[in-house]
């Protein structure tokens, strides 16, 4: 059975390389992905960002074909996506668990060029990209975290895919394995490939992605360019009690970018967030100060408060 | 890169059956000290043991001794072992998230099971073999025919485990599932006349025994060299207990490979 890619996906077509259409996937109950629209070309570095539970890993599972969508329609390169991961179109990194203890590392990957028809020179080739060559010998049951990643990073390689997904790739990493595998992930990237990476680090995002896709129970919640989060990133926010205090008085202290009162909680956002709390303290009766950076939840918060998709 | 050539890529034969993928899992199996010993050591211990003492070598069974029904018989124990593990292998791959991984490949589910199924073969094969050679030099008399047609026919019949295994590879997802199929196999071994002729256990259990899965594994293994007992009852439990364990395998199997 040798199965050849149909002729309507000729090289040239401007194929998308990932088509989300209304994608809906329930589990009884529970709404993982509530209407996820994408599209994804050719070339894009993308990061899936969101907090845990936003429905990240559900959509990887569908880009893969491991899971049916409940409604809607998901195309990787124009095919099911259990078609193009048989063509080696896509292939992923994935979270935990998928390998086995009892293979070293080189035989790992040599399985993995056996099923796609790859020749021990791709084996080789993966293994150095994947900064593995020095551990090939060593039993897979023996590899740190990092190494384990490494080595799931060099299986992805083997059937040199258009599109790599990695899912929460770093998770479980120390600094040195996280910073490995992104300056990996990075090499990589250079040459042209699609990525899509899932995580919940802001940061990563932010260093490796081109464009950012938003992602909260189960919806888009926004979609731009990892310039904007790092607009959004910037800056910091400043707690206080201060009963009787308007948005509009507090919006006119210098270096308030944005303000909100809840009851006598005020929260104030800016850059300079000393001068705001110098002028707190000095200015007004404000107590109980706290000041924080803005995390990931409050970077959702900022972005869908403008508009729906700034995009 | 905006252009893809997408033309460039085609999927594997025999939906990824390959000889490769067999060669890197037999050295993966003989790796796993446990197995080998399971399978290749213990059944030849055990006929040394029980197989040789007293006047065994001189009594006579058909055209060899009783040592030879014994070995015969452990020869059959040793490929049941094997052919169950190997099976079961699916179990700790499933338990270690292999099978997922497996997914993101070409590897059809179903030419998965058929490397698995060749590996339990194999390894029952190599069972069998360990076992007669051992059997040869410690006294066993056999025929030549029946060196080879029970040989033969206790690992052809081992199929029926080999799908035990993997039905029960996918029933329980656990790291240790030999553990609790090893002493299960003991059991079914007693309970099948391979460890005890049945005719000492009493007409109640010699009935019994006809209709458990060891029973005409047993039976047509030792037919060659007693030319005893009924074969078509016999063949009769092997093909329904393959059924059997078959039907279940691919049930559960179904419903592991189902996309959800």
């Amino acid at each position: 059975m040798t199965l050849t890619t149909a002729p309507e996906a000729a090289p040239g077509t401007g194929t998308a390389a990932v088509d989300l259409d209304g994608v809906v996937k329930r589990f009884g109950a529970v709404t993982a992905v509530d209407g996820i629209s994408l599209t994804i070309r050719p070339g894009e570095v993308v990061a899936l960002l969101g907090p845990n539970g936003a429905g990240k890993t559900t959509t990887v599972d569908m880009l893969l074909g491991l899971s049916q969508p409940s409604q809607g329609r998901v195309a990787v390169y124009g095919k099911p996506p259990a078609d193009a991961v048989a063509l080696g179109l896509v292939s992923a990194v994935m979270q935990t668990g998928g390998l086995l203890k009892d293979y070293t590392v080189e035989e790992t990957v040599r399985l993995t060029a056996v099923l796609f028809g790859k020749p021990r020179t791709a084996v080789t080739e993966a293994l150095r990209r994947a900064g593995l060559t020095d551990i090939g010998k060593r039993l897979v049951g023996k590899c740190s975290g990092g190494q384990q990643q490494r080595l799931r990073f060099a299986m992805a390689l083997l059937p040199d895919p258009e599109l790599l997904i990695l899912d929460e790739p770093t998770t479980g990493m120390d600094v040195a394995g996280r910073h490995e595998f992104w300056s990996a992930i990075r090499d990589d990237a250079a040459r042209g490939r699609t990525v899509i990476f899932a995580t919940h680090y802001l940061e990563e995002a932010d260093a490796y992605a081109d464009r950012v896709v938003f992602v909260r129970r189960g919806r888009i919640v926004a979609d731009g360019t990892a310039a904007e989060v790092k607009a959004l990133a910037a800056g910091r926010t400043v707690r206080a009690t201060l009963p009787g205090a308007t948005e509009a008085a507090l919006a006119a202290i210098g270096g308030v970018d944005r303000a909100e009162v809840r009851g006598d909680t005020v929260y104030l956002h800016g850059n300079d967030t000393d001068e705001i709390a110098r002028h707190l303290l000095t200015r007004t009766p404000a107590k109980d100060l706290e000041i924080t950076s803005r995390n990931l939840e409050d970077a959702f918060l900022a972005l869908t408060a403008d508009e729906e998709t700034p995009r | 890169m905006t252009t893809v050539d997408l033309q460039a890529r085609n999927l594997p034969k025999f939906g990824g059956f390959s000889p490769g993928m067999i060669r890197l899992e037999l050295r993966r199996m003989v790796r796993n000290k446990r197995t080998v010993i399971f399978t290749l050591v213990m059944p030849a211990v055990f006929f040394l043991l029980f197989g040789t003492g007293g006047d065994y070598k001189t009594e006579r069974v058909g055209g060899g001794n009783v040592t030879g029904y014994i070995l015969v018989s452990m020869a059959v124990y040793g490929a049941m072992l094997a052919t169950t593990s190997g099976g079961a292998m699916v179990s700790i791959e499933r338990a270690a998230g292999w099978s997922r991984q497996l997914r993101l490949t070409p590897l059809r589910p179903i030419a998965y099971i058929a490397v698995k199924l060749v590996l339990a073969m194999t390894i029952g094969a190599v069972s069998v073999a360990v076992a007669f050679g051992v059997g040869a030099l410690a006294g066993a008399q056999l025929p030549v025919s029946a060196w080879i047609l029970c040989g033969l026919l206790a690992w052809v019949c081992a199929l029926v485990f080999a799908a035990f295994g993997l039905f029960m590879g996918y029933l329980l997802p656990s790291e240790n599932v030999m553990q609790i199929l090893g002493p299960v196999l003991a059991v079914l071994s007693f309970a099948g006349g391979l460890f005890v002729p049945l005719d000492e256990l009493g007409p109640t259990f010699a009935t019994i025994a006809k209709f458990t899965p060891v029973y005409g594994v047993g039976e047509i293994a030792r037919y060659p060299l007693t030319h005893d007992g009924n074969l078509w009852l016999a063949v009769l439990n092997v093909l329904v207990w393959t059924t059997l364990f078959a039907a279940g395998a691919m049930w559960r199997f179904r419903r592991d490979t189902a996309r959800v």
